[in-house]
């Protein structure tokens, strides 16, 4: 993990970095999130809703990634944003990877309890803007802002 | 109904001292989905799994679950154990199955009306 720099205007930047396959620091970037947005002083409704997001971030960039990749969280005194960054392999058809129940995880994940279909779909649930870019070959960027007062 | 009160009246053994013992458990939800547990489970609720690893114990900090029991004799991962007692996530074992555990649970929460 970055520390936590400020970039100006109010914001504080902090980027973590997470392997591929790595399942066994699973929920250490997304645990991290939620103790420093609570630090800072987020409402606890907000936090809540971004480390859900974060760990559902995570564990697909453990999961399905080339790679891995990054998160890089912002939080500037209105919301808080979550971007999810790979270099690939990228998603064949985003529409049926947001379908409820979908998934193409390895048998190794769903034997721990993941790939039931429902990470993007509880990242977008969760979010209060939410976008995913993803080309095949190249990589998937997703985007989620979380409005600190909303619950 | 407090978690310590529950932690004795269902003889939870303790993995992880985490957590706050006078805490309130507003509810219960049982699974071993970890995306259904996070998009199911309310702040404050006692969740009970059979998922042992390390990541049972990011789920219950992020959605602010007030601990986890692992039911049907199932021992945790060492990594769990670290993870939790280092953020102070409340961690149990009991031998009883999840629904049992869940059945017990319900009534000792309906009896205070919840």
């Amino acid at each position: 993990m970055s520390e936590p720099t400020d970039v100006g205007c109010g914001v504080r930047r902090i980027v973590h970095r997470v392997a591929a396959g790595d399942i066994e620091r699973g929920g250490a970037a997304s645990s991290e999130v939620t103790a420093e947005l609570r630090a800072l002083g987020v409402p606890a409704a907000a936090a809540r809703r971004a480390g859900i997001v974060a760990f559902e971030g995570e564990m697909n960039l453990i999961v399905y990634s080339t790679d891995g990749g990054t998160i890089t969280v912002e939080v500037t005194p209105d919301a808080i944003d979550l971007t999810f960054e790979d270099d690939g392999p990228g998603i064949e058809d985003v529409e049926l990877a947001m379908t409820p129940g979908y998934s193409t995880a390895p048998e190794w994940a769903t034997d721990l309890g993941f790939g039931a279909g429902m990470g993007l779909i509880n990242m977008r649930k969760n979010s209060d803007r939410f976008e995913i870019d993803s080309r095949p070959g190249e990589g998937t960027i997703v985007r989620c802002r979380i409005f600190r007062g909303r619950s | 109904m407090k978690l310590r009160e529950i932690v004795e009246r269902l003889e939870l053994i303790v993995v992880s001292d985490g957590g706050d013992p006078e805490a309130r458990v507003v509810g219960g939800h049982c699974g071993d989905l970890l995306s259904h547990v996070l998009a199911s489970a309310r702040p404050g609720e006692l969740w009970i799994t059979v998922q042992r690893h390390v990541n049972v114990a990011a789920v219950a900090q992020v959605a602010g679950l007030a601990g986890v029991v692992l039911a049907d004799g199932v021992r945790p991962d060492d990594a769990l154990v670290s993870k939790a007692s280092a953020d102070g996530v409340a961690v149990y074992a009991s031998p009883a199955p999840a629904f049992e555990l869940a059945g017990r649970l319900h009534r000792l929460l309906a009896a205070e009306g919840r």
